[in-house]
């Protein structure tokens, strides 16, 4: 790729300081970051904003994990941890794992890797992020002023007639945000199908971006379903309407069917991005194409489309008609497979690769091992006879938590090691990195590891109490809960050092494909000084390059890739 | 090109109108399915509910007024005649003649709602509305009358979305009457007039379902 | 921006053709066709919103893009409508409990 070349040698130039011209140092004031259209300002908005939405959603995890501690209820009444529960799972859902890795990744890195000087609604894009601010702090106001209790699912008839809590506020606040994802969603495909460089075609379009436009898919089609699902409830809750009311002969079942419409795709919305990031990391750590890339390509496709047909697996014993349920754990097998492809091709990516463990490929390896256990005890779950027994059961808060934390997390952590040097134009210090690596892969599997053997054994889920003979068990899960808390603690730690006293970064210092690697770490506002024309495929490493750490021999790196 | 980028209507991340103008109605498609799915929850509702209760949804429908139903229906498909013609006109350049119709489809949907206003109002008045004071007992059997509140429900849901959609659409075609006026726009860049003219159509396609759904069922109805 | 221009008369076409189904659809409710009646009304509807998508919207002069665009949206507003039915019809087969 010609312009790649210049533009990195280039920009090679300077990687000894950070660039004065960037993004970052343009502008200053609070003003110029809160009214910035440029995707990259307002992606390091969702960042810090949703930073702080995972630490509030950890610390009501954290509280529960301590009830949990002791089979008796010792910290709190059963109404607070139905509260703490449910605000844990509003909060990491909505305002976290929802927009976590298309926000702030796809946000920032879209238009850099196709090439454009931005997305196509820039305005757009800030409002999604407002909107975003406004449907969290009601959450906030909903948590403060008395909390919510129904589960993050808000069945009816509890949450439409019996419920005392903020649920009114709550549903108006994620009704409020669901449009901040739809925003997100129309801008990604519009950005995808128009604004690519000339020469990049579909089938050279990094997997990262094809992942997105699955998600884009997902988030406009799903969305709407959950906003008028949730209009409805407070319709129902608040004038005395009757949508799902069985005493007018109303289907309290048909409000899962509408919520899952969109809750099922929902997961896929969070766990799409994330293989996207999989894909990109592991073909630069194993310094190889992907394997497959056009299997992973329409694996997300297909993920996408038959998302929307499985939802009916969440209403197995929910009094859903058999026959129902057995399409739709039909069709919850099928869509294993598309999943299945893409850890094949990761292995098989691996295969022969030269690898070596930064700490990007460190949680890139974890997540396919973690996500390996999450999908296939789905499995079991969508398994008709199976789910009579695991039905809500810690087996399924362990199910989820190993696709959500073990899959949508550790991806997370994969994306931000990995595109911290170009977001912020410093290294971060890699050995420390390694070793909250480590601890998170520790604490996480001692954590919801004996979940699945908790469920396996029968206790069920959302109680403050439970039988002794479960309590061994649920102190390993505590305890590695604590651990988790401290692995997600030390990141925060040397992220923020780093901003000050990282090493600074070259553009390319993983030497990745790509070209948001073409350009100066942090990139400037308009991103490319003139359009890129791409002439190669993605991922075209060479089969024989070696890697050469960022870290260790930083001038080496910068030579070979002049050759 | 040269010429085309210094357009004062293109936006600088754009390369030129043509990939502007292509950017933009695609968004306003992929609003459009979202709004679609939107709707589709309520009607999801509307068709199960009817299939179970079809007794109750027949004698509640005979309950909504056909000519005012079926006259909207004229003014609302008229609105959208006029709202193709001001794209046609500033296709041809003609400004004054794009602001005439813009205002002509302000003036059919400001009708519509003030029908529709009649409606909500003569349904409150007859305690046609779901809530405290709902009684639907001088026409559906007592062991019905509970479904009849789905049915008003829905009705007052659907109608009511739609509704908000046409006040959300006046209030563009305000803006974009106001727009026109000040010389934003011409036959070369009237993206902004075709955006607006995608939603009000769609607006319409809802109320044409809406219309036979709501209004037109259980006419031959007799009970049983 | 290369567009197609229609004409007057193509406009006027669409809407008359409109004002005559909406006439029918109002008819053919006063008629009793027994099950037919609400098929009927919706293939009235959808002759009615397809027109308008089609010459309205333009989709008829539009890219494929597009056309798909608009059949994405009925298809899934099929399989949301369609599969949530497909749970309540069955539910009363073969010594299920019923509704």
């Amino acid at each position: 790729m010609s312009s790649q070349q210049t533009a990195s040698s280039a920009a090679l130039g300077k990687a000894d300081s950070v660039p004065q011209d960037s993004y970052i140092s343009n502008e200053y004031g609070i003003k110029s970051w809160l009214l910035t259209l440029d995707h990259k300002r307002i992606a390091i908005l969702y960042l810090i904003s949703m930073t702080a939405f995972f630490f509030l959603g950890g610390a009501f995890a954290v509280a529960i994990r301590l009830e949990l501690l002791t089979p008796h209820g010792d910290l709190m009444e059963a109404e607070t941890y139905n509260k703490f529960f449910t605000q844990h799972g509003m909060v990491m859902v909505f305002f976290f794992l929802l927009p976590s890795i298309p926000a702030v990744f796809g946000n920032f890195l879209l238009p850099l890797m196709l090439g454009a000087k931005d997305l196509a609604f820039p305005r757009l894009n800030l409002l999604s992020w407002y909107i975003f601010m406004i449907g969290g702090i009601l959450a906030l106001y909903a948590i403060i002023t008395g909390g919510v209790d129904t589960g993050w699912t808000f069945y009816t008839p509890y949450s439409s007639t019996y419920a005392n809590s903020q649920v009114m506020v709550a549903g108006i606040a994620l009704f409020i945000t669901g449009f901040s994802s739809i925003l997100t969603g129309l801008n990604f495909l519009v950005t995808i199908h128009r604004m690519r460089a000339p020469g990049l075609t579909w089938f050279r379009l990094p997997l990262f971006v094809w992942a997105h436009y699955a998600t884009s898919v997902i988030m406009l089609l799903g969305t709407p379903v959950l906003a008028i699902t949730i209009l409805m409830l407070a319709l129902e809750r608040g004038f005395g309407m009757g949508f799902f009311d069985p005493k007018l002969g109303g289907d309290p079942i048909l409000f899962q069917h509408l919520f899952w419409f969109y809750s099922h795709p929902a997961v896929y919305i969070m766990i799409l991005p994330a293989m996207g990031v999989i894909s990109e990391v592991i073909s630069c750590f194993a310094r190889k194409r992907v394997f497959g890339y056009h299997f992973i390509a329409f694996s997300s496709m297909a993920i996408a489309v038959l998302g929307f047909l499985v939802w009916g697996h969440h209403l197995f014993v929910s009094g859903q008609s058999a026959y129902a349920g057995m399409v739709f754990s039909f069709l919850s097998m099928v869509v294993a497979i598309p999943s299945a492809v893409k850890v094949f091709n990761w292995s098989a990516t691996l295969f022969k690769g030269s690898i070596s463990l930064q700490t990007p490929m460190l949680y890139c390896l974890g997540f396919i091992g973690l996500f390996t256990i999450g999908g296939l005890t789905g499995l079991f779950l969508a398994t008709l006879s199976v789910d009579v027994h695991l039905h809500d059961t810690y087996f399924v808060v362990a199910h989820f938590h190993y696709v959500m934390v073990g899959g949508v997390v550790m991806a997370y952590m994969a994306a931000i090691h990995f595109w911290w040097p170009k977001i912020t134009g410093r290294m971060y210090p890699e050995m420390a990195a390694r070793f909250s690596a480590i601890v998170i892969f520790i604490g996480f599997n001692l954590t919801f590891f004996p979940q699945f053997l908790l469920g396996y054994l029968g206790m069920p889920r959302r109680y403050h109490v439970y039988p002794d003979e479960f309590q061994v068990l649920n102190v390993f899960s505590t305890a590695g809960a604590s651990i988790l808390g401290i692995g997600y603690l030390i990141p925060m730690v040397y992220f923020v050092w780093s901003l000050w006293w990282g090493k600074p970064a070259s553009s390319n210092p993983w030497q990745a494909k790509g070209l948001e690697w073409t350009i100066a770490s942090p990139p400037s506002p308009h991103n490319f000084e003139q359009i890129p024309v791409v002439t190669e495929e993605a991922y075209a490493y060479a089969s024989d390059a070696q890697f050469v750490s960022a870290f260790d021999t930083d001038d080496q790196a910068k030579q070979s890739s002049h050759v | 090109m040269s010429e085309l980028t210094s357009n004062p209507g293109l936006a600088h991340h754009f390369e030129d109108l043509e990939q502007q103008h292509e950017s933009m109605t695609l968004g306003m498609w992929a609003f459009l399915i979202t709004e679609v799915m939107f709707f589709g929850g309520l009607f999801t509702l509307y068709a199960i509910y009817r299939w179970q209760y079809p007794d109750a949804f027949s004698e509640s429908s005979n309950k909504l007024s056909v000519l005012q139903g079926a006259g909207n229906t004229v003014v609302l498909i008229g609105s959208s005649l006029t709202m193709a013609l001001s794209i046609w006109r500033a296709q041809h350049g003609d400004m004054r003649g794009t602001v005439r119709y813009l205002v002509a489809t302000l003036l059919l949907g400001s009708v519509f709602l003030v029908v529709k206003g009649f409606e909500y109002s003569h349904k409150f008045h007859d305690h046609l509305v779901p809530g405290a004071h709902f009684d639907v007992s001088q026409f559906l059997m007592p062991e019905t009358q509970a479904h009849g509140a789905l049915f008003f429900s829905l009705y007052f849901a659907m109608t009511g979305m739609h509704a908000l959609h046409m006040v959300i659409g006046m209030v563009a075609l305000l803006i974009l009457i106001k727009r026109v006026r000040r010389g934003r726009y011409s036959a070369e860049n009237y993206s902004a007039l075709e955006l607006m003219g995608l939603y009000w159509h769609f607006v319409d396609i809802v109320w044409i379902f809406l219309f036979p759904l709501l209004y037109l069922i259980g006419r031959t109805w007799t009970p049983a | 921006m290369s567009h197609n221009i229609s004409s007057l008369g193509y406009y006027l076409r669409v809407f008359a053709t409109l004002l005559i189904l909406t006439a029918a659809t109002v008819g053919a409710a006063f008629i009793d066709f027994g099950a037919f009646s609400t098929p009927i009304a919706m293939t009235i509807a959808m002759t009615k919103g397809l027109l308008v998508v089609l010459f309205f919207m333009h989709v008829w002069h539009s890219k494929k893009l597009t056309w798909l665009f608009a059949a994405a949206g009925f298809l899934w507003l099929v399989i949301l409508i369609g599969m949530t039915f497909g749970d309540i019809v069955s539910r009363g087969w073969q010594g299920q409990p019923a509704l």
